[in-house]
């Protein structure tokens, strides 16, 4: 039994009570969507925090919009209402397939956008009760002085596993925050740090509105892959997107956004590829590429090396499934 | 910054809710930190919803909140204020138990029992959404994916699948002689 200690829940109905409530308890504040990562957190004592702020009942959080250039989606729409979404299945169909690929139907229904964005890094050795990090001497993310992944390392690794943010990196999603000092926007590329203590760069009195995606081109098309375990409830050990831009089988740029990595994705531009076929050529290619300039770590389960190997063969497979080719031309000849 | 232990707890008064339970209005007071199995199991004595995991991995907790399977263990209670929740208490009508607790009485679906509850109110969800438009075959698939947040450790799902797919395809038929009956009418 995994009990929570006392904190106090404010329920505000409009954004301007909620900042207010984020202004007045910070930093010992968090907001709470779904709270399907944040309870767990909190449950485990890796997040201590005496004040959380609900946007449950905050209207303008919720939902999809469409105008002429961008997609708008609210930062506390549930995860499986983007992913049955028909703008966004039409126009961001990658990032509706990530989100139909998270947790489970039940997390899906409870857990939101902006709590995917703000997911919390993972590693093995802190996704755990206190007493099990306690029998280690705790850790650099658990008040330890020591990592365990990088041993003698200075900083936390820990990974980013959010399945939404390769997909809204690929299609230059932009993010919507709002404090008490007023707007800010920023792409969602530049929330993230390299530090897995806190790798979020949205201030503890900031509020995510929205994320913006504008509506991509045709020649413009994104892949994501995940792969895991099983096929339902965990977390990807192997996260990447894959967006390519070209028309008539002829690439002219797109990049890579590799994750599951350590606390700060890794994105690969294209450009210096343009005027390349998009062909099993390339695949091979961009497989060799993200080998050479992405390394997955032992922080989250299964080993490292092979997790290396298997995003080679997903990278692969997404420039496959963009170049109309088998995904898996081995296992179609058998 | 990791967070620190902060100095002083607050004040966690608890709070006067109100919301329909099994389909009755209740008024309840609980304090901000208990989650919704909390406030069933321990303030409402309603102990058919499980524990499990706590944190969300196994799905015995799972109750439906305004229609859809959601875990009592990740919902703070203040948070369904206003909001229909049901239980596996409340699956059952009159006594009788529901066409679900029967399948799985009768194929074998329940062994140690533990996911049941929480089986129940996914697979209740999954047979309540059921339309002839769209799913005019129940496919195991299907029914897999309705339930692909609910652990089983005993079954290996088998019996599990077979109970909810007789109860799907009674539901069909009935949709359909229904359709059928009212075509021929005119
Ligand atoms: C069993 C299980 C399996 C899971 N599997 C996956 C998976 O496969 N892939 C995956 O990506 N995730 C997974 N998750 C994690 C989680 O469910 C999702 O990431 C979900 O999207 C989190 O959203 P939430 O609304 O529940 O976030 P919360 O728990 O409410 O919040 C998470 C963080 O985001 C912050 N936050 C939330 N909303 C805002 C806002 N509007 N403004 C500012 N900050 C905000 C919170 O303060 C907190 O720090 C899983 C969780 C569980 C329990
Ligand atoms: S990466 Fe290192 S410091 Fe960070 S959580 Fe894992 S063991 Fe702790
Ligand atoms: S007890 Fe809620 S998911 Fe396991
Ligand atoms: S019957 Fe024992 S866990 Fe399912």
């Amino acid at each position: 039994m995994l009990r929570l200690p006392p904190f106090a829940l404010h329920q505000p109905t409009t954004v301007a009570e909620a900042i207010a409530h984020l202004a007045a308890h910070a930093p010992d504040v968090r907001v709470i969507s779904g709270g399907t990562d944040l309870l767990p957190n909190i449950k485990l004592a890796q997040t201590r925090i005496q004040h959380l702020v609900s946007v449950k009942f905050l209207e303008e959080l919720h939902g999809v919009t469409r105008t002429a250039t961008h997609l708008r989606i609210g930062a506390a729409t549930a995860l499986q209402d983007l992913a049955d979404d028909e703008d966004v299945r039409e126009t961001l169909p990658a990032l509706a397939f990530a989100a139909s690929r998270i947790g489970s139907p039940q997390i899906r229904k409870m857990g939101t956008l902006g709590g995917n964005i703000s997911l919390d890094t993972r590693c093995r050795y802190i996704n755990q009760t206190e007493l099990w990090r306690e029998a280690l001497g705790g850790c650099l993310k658990s008040h330890g002085t020591e990592c365990h992944v990088v041993p003698g390392g200075q900083g936390c690794v820990a990974s980013l596993s959010a399945d939404t943010v390769p997909p809204l990196i690929a299609y230059g999603a932009i993010a919507e925050m709002v404090s008490d000092k007023g707007i800010r926007r920023a792409p969602v590329q530049d929330l993230f740090q390299q530090d897995g203590t806190w790798h979020v760069r949205i201030a503890r009195e900031e509020l995510l509105l929205a994320v913006e995606i504008p509506l991509p081109e045709p020649t413009t098309r994104v892949v994501y892959r995940k792969w895991a375990v099983r096929q339902s409830i965990d977390f990807p050990l192997v996260s990447v997107a894959v967006r390519l831009d070209g028309a008539d089988g002829v690439l002219t740029g797109g990049s890579i956004v590799v994750s599951a990595l350590g606390p700060r994705p890794r994105v690969l531009p294209l450009n210096a590829m343009a005027g390349r076929k998009i062909d099993e050529e390339l695949a091979q290619a961009l497989g060799q590429l993200v080998y050479d300039r992405a390394r997955p770590l032992p922080n989250i389960p299964y080993d490292a090396e092979y997790r290396r190997e298997r995003m080679v063969i997903e990278v692969r497979r997404a420039v496959r499934v963009l170049a109309g080719l088998p995904e898996r031309p081995l296992a179609q000849q058998a | 910054m990791p967070d620190t232990a902060s100095p002083s707890p607050v004040a966690v008064a608890p709070v006067l809710i109100t919301l329909q339970l099994n389909g009755e209005p209740t008024s309840v007071a609980v304090p901000p930190h208990w989650t919704l199995l909390e406030l069933l199991r321990y303030g409402l004595g309603l102990t058919g919803t499980k524990q499990g995991c706590d944190k969300g991995d196994c799905g015995t907790c799972t109750v439906r909140i305004d229609g859809e399977p959601q875990l009592a263990c990740l919902t703070l209670a203040l948070e369904v204020r206003d909001r229909h929740v049901e239980t596996v208490e409340g699956l059952g009508v009159g006594g009788e138990p529901h066409p679900l607790q029967e399948a799985f009485a009768r194929v074998g679906a329940a062994q140690c029992g533990f996911c049941t509850p929480g089986m129940l109110m996914s697979a209740s969800a999954y047979v309540d959404n059921l339309t002839l438009q769209d799913d005019p075959v129940v496919r195991r698939e299907d029914i897999a994916a309705a339930l692909a947040g609910n652990l089983c450790r005993c079954t290996g799902y088998t019996k599990i699948l077979q109970a909810v797919e007789e109860v799907a395809q009674v539901v069909l038929d009935r949709q359909r002689e229904i359709e059928e009956s009212t075509a021929e009418e005119p």
